[in-house]
């Protein structure tokens, strides 16, 4: 986290998801290698929503996809309701994959121009031969219905014909018409205006409490991700640094990276001074060169010579809040 | 030299109505509007705009996508495609600029008027070295000789904290991160001493922590050299610290536009509003459940008669459906302008108070 260890993991068993010592890496030019996840554990229980929070360049998208298994993680564990995803192969993970679905940034561009709307929502099914064609119509005409989009206006036109916000409504109908247990929803709403926003985080809300749904939620905002999460990871440089529940986490922030994070947000009120004190200065170091011990200490206020030679492991500062940091900002329980 | 060519810009007798420099607003926009043929129709993507910006002010213009901020900056710096058509006027300094010809804008640009953009990467040349795109403006500009054009550049990269600018001068942009590339961009748009900054969406496509340096960055730099400012974007988060004044843009026009606090602490305008309370905000509980707009926002070829808004304004009535709201100044607060006919507020009629309840949660649907 910003170093390792899985002290904020629940007991094994009681979550859908669980991830350990996760590493993803990718071969670079000149025999290097790019570190793009290095060790992370995170769980996530039946019904619970997980924003992943950094910058670019984090790791957090990389995650996200190492969870569905594409590409393959390099190293690490991860197991949905106890059946290991790693060690799958073939059509026993193509089984799997119905309980999976993703969501992706740019709705207009995740979906295919030249289908029409109905045969894209159906494919999942189609796919599986799940549905007879009476069902499959059914089952369309519900999800759409659900997204709140008119099924009979919207059955046989194409992407094109829609706004940025109606097809990210026709990308969740897709994600959900297989009955999911987990959707990996990766910057759902960063491409929307806010008013748009609004209304796709409401409607992901609603649909996690109609379809039982659990959410890994990758963002960068951390206004929309304490919006909808339930347990937060921040990540930085393929580390997490800290988790906690959002509200917590967010008024009492343990790693200095994350307090860092907060001072940025802009807030929508003048009344709130800009809080200029804790900026980040220099830039995020290089994935192929990562630095030793705490990656986050090249630009920490806090980092003493300890920081450099020993990676930091999770501890709690509290009520399900974890920190891997050897100086936090609040005092670790022993 | 530099001096003298600028003020020659300012002198030269081109223009019959030149004000004197100094006196009177530094941009004077005048009922612009800004159409495009398509095949669909005629897009009117800005609809009658009319403000002024006094010299070394901040002007944040809010807007969603399509609510023409960007064209609406276009077309004051004359940056717009063959296929528009623009009516209105534009006054820099008092000086008539909207039929100046491209040649003419181009004494305009980096000297008196410059302008960041969301991408840094494409508004940089890709095969040219970052020192050159800097001197290059300050050679044709200020006539500057090479050897004082780099000097200048130095001087620049350093003002945007660019660490090591000797060696970075000679780097191309992909050798830096978008921040980076950012402050160089900043470095380019500053380097003639420009009077007026356009900087459109400057940090949309930059993380959090680098939007706040940047964001500091640019109002450090306008602090020191007096220079006026329109900060163009879609988060009221960006300028709400950071602008004199916000005018916030509805389908092309003008809808509120106010001093900053007051924007935020009288709110008349019934889409300012809804927009305020659509962004999740960090001091909120998480789980709190946003109140989304309704509906979309209009299409620009067929507007709604009347206000754009009534469609998906909770307090919309007959009026605001049949005839389009005038911008109009508050009676409570000078310098407050709003277009519409029930605004929010204590002096609301009695007699119309909105017949629909409020905005509730989960509009969309």
């Amino acid at each position: 986290m910003a170093g390792s260890g899985t002290a904020h993991l629940r007991p094994a068993g009681s979550a859908l998801l669980r991830v350990e010592g996760l590493v993803v890496e990718f071969s670079a030019a000149r025999r290097r290698t790019v570190h793009a996840v290095s060790n992370i554990s995170f769980d996530i229980l039946e019904g619970e929503t997980l924003g992943l929070v950094g910058e670019s360049g984090c790791g957090k998208s990389t995650t996200g996809k190492a969870v569905i298994q594409v590409p393959r993680p390099t190293a690490g564990s991860v197991s949905l309701d106890g059946v290991e995803l790693t060690s799958l192969r073939g059509s026993r993970l193509r089984q799997i994959r119905p309980q999976l679905q993703m969501i992706f940034q740019d709705p207009i561009s995740s979906l295919n121009p030249r289908r029409k709307v109905a045969d894209i929502v159906a494919e999942p099914l189609r796919i599986w031969r799940t549905a007879d064609a009476d069902q499959e119509a059914a089952k369309v005409e519900e999800v759409l219905v659900a997204v709140g989009v008119d099924p009979d206006a919207a059955r046989d036109r194409r992407p094109h014909e829609f706004s940025g916000g109606q097809c990210q409504r026709i990308s969740i109908a897709r994600a959900v018409i297989t009955d999911p247990r987990l959707i990996i929803c990766d910057e759902p709403v960063s491409a929307l205006d806010v008013s748009v926003q609004a209304q796709i985080l409401n409607l992901l809300q609603d649909m996690k409490t109609r379809y039982g749904l659990t959410l890994v939620f990758i963002a960068h905002d951390l206004a929309v991700v304490k919006n909808v999460s339930d347990r937060v990871a921040v990540m930085y440089l393929g580390k997490i640094c800290e988790v906690g529940p959002p509200d917590t986490l967010f008024a009492e922030p343990a790693h200095p990276y994350t307090e860092a994070l907060i001072s940025a947000i802009p807030h929508p009120d003048p009344t709130v001074p800009i809080d200029s004190g804790i900026r980040l200065t220099g830039e995020l170091p290089s994935p192929l060169d990562p630095p030793s011990g705490c990656r986050f200490r090249t630009r920490c206020p806090r980092a003493q010579a300890r920081c450099s030679t020993e990676e930091p492991t999770a501890r709690g500062v509290g009520d399900d809040h974890f920190v891997a940091c050897h100086f936090p900002l609040l005092e670790p329980e022993e | 030299m530099s001096r003298q060519r600028r003020r020659k810009l300012i002198e030269v007798p081109s223009t019959p109505h030149m004000g004197q420099p100094g006196a009177g607003p530094l941009l004077d926009v005048d009922g612009v509007r800004t159409s495009f043929d398509t095949a669909r129709g005629r897009v009117k993507a800005v609809d009658g705009v009319t403000f002024r910006l006094e010299r070394g002010k901040t002007l944040g213009i809010v807007g969603e996508s399509g609510s023409g901020k960007s064209v609406l900056s276009r077309t004051i710096m004359g940056l717009l495609p063959s296929t528009a058509t623009r009516e209105g006027t534009v006054r820099f300094e008092g000086r008539d600029i909207s039929d100046l010809s491209a040649e003419g804008y181009r004494d305009l640009y980096g000297t008196e008027m410059s302008m960041v953009f969301q991408d840094p990467m494409t508004s940089l040349n890709p095969v040219l070295r970052i020192g050159r795109q800097i001197t290059e403006s300050l050679r044709y500009h200020l006539d500057m000789d090479k050897r004082e054009a780099n000097e200048t550049a130095l001087a620049l990269l350093d003002a945007v904290k660019i660490p090591e600018p000797a060696k970075r001068i000679r780097s191309y942009p992909h050798e830096l991160s978008g921040g980076m590339r950012q402050r160089v961009v900043i470095a380019v748009a500053l380097a003639c001493g420009p009077k007026l900054l356009f900087a459109d969406e400057p940090t949309t496509a930059l993380d959090v922590t680098v939007q706040a340096q940047i964001l500091d960055l640019l109002a450090e730099q306008q602090r020191e050299r007096f220079m006026a400012m329109i900060l163009i974007t879609h988060d009221l988060g960006v300028v709400a610290g950071r602008a004199d004044e916000i005018a916030v843009m509805y389908a092309g026009r003008i809808v509120e536009k106010a001093p900053t606090n007051v924007l935020f602490s009288d709110t008349r305008m019934p889409y300012t509003e809804a927009l305020m309370k659509a962004i999740p905000k960090v001091s909120q509980p998480s789980h709190t459940r946003l109140d989304a707009i309704g509906g979309r926002p209009p299409d620009l070829i067929n507007p709604p008669a009347g206000c754009a808004f009534s469609p998906r304004c909770p307090y919309a009535q007959e009026r605001c459906r049949a005839e389009p709201p005038p911008l109009s100044e508050s009676t409570r607060v000078a310098g407050h302008y709003f277009a519409c006919f029930y605004p929010l507020g204590h002096d609301r009629p009695a007699d119309t108070s909105p017949v629909t309840p409020e905005p509730t949660s989960g509009g969309a649907r």
